[in-house]
């Protein structure tokens, strides 16, 4: 398999991780987009307590996802994502705020 | 579908509304850029849609994450079927898939 982009983080590593062993991906890309999105951490705590994850401008809030792999293979959208979303549910509680998701089966 | 009350305030939104976007601000308002291109689809496909701002009602936005098995907002419903999120929407609307959808379901295009 073939990491293109390794993010450094804690949480890139754990998710990478769990990923690789659950489904033996092709292609695994993972993206750290949350310099982009800096600027509306004011706006979210501004919100109030929504039970959101944090965005304290550390990093490691916004992430782009794109997994090709044979587990994905006859399903459909929402399932591959749901089988995404249960596996990182931990990291998606405790600190991701947004997962880009490009999900695909070898061949598409 | 469920004796939890919000469940069924869940599913009587779905069930009253054709196109329904569960997101993060209103579609005038989105305060979210996920939620934003969702409302971006949906005007460029001239659909009539509600919105539900699930930044109002926290009971809801935690309820919703259960009542659709998915962890995070926008949440579509076209005809009381989970369409899916941001990513999904747009792979759907660039695909033509959105299109058929709203074909088949016989919802409305090009208002």
């Amino acid at each position: 398999m073939s990491n293109s982009l390794h993010p450094e983080g804690p949480y890139a590593r754990r998710m990478i991780d769990k990923l690789t062993a659950a489904f033996t991906p092709e292609l695994l890309e993972l993206k750290d987009d949350s310099h982009k999105h800096a600027g509306h951490s004011d706006r979210i705590a501004a919100l109030g307590p929504s039970g959101h994850a944090p965005v304290d401008g550390a990093g490691e809030t916004h992430f782009r996802l794109t997994l090709v792999s044979t587990a994905f293979a006859g399903k459909s959208r929402v399932e591959r994502q749901r089988m995404v979303y249960d596996l990182l549910r931990d990291e998606l509680k405790e600190r991701v705020h947004a997962l880009a998701l490009t999900i695909r089966a070898p061949g598409e | 579908m469920s004796d939890n009350p919000l469940f069924q305030q869940i599913q009587a939104e779905v069930d009253a509304n054709p196109v329904l976007l569960f997101m993060k601000g209103s579609a005038m308002f989105p305060q979210c850029g996920f939620s934003a291109a969702v409302v971006q689809v949906l005007n460029h496909f001239g659909v009539k849609y509600k919105t539900v701002n699930i930044l109002e009602n926290d009971d809801m936005r935690q309820g919703l994450k259960e009542y659709s098995s998915w962890p995070t907002f926008p949440q579509l419903y076209v005809k009381g079927e989970f369409v899916g999120g941001c990513d999904i929407v747009r792979e759907m609307a660039a695909s033509g898939d959105l299109a058929k959808l709203f074909e088949e379901k016989g919802v409305e295009m090009g208002q």
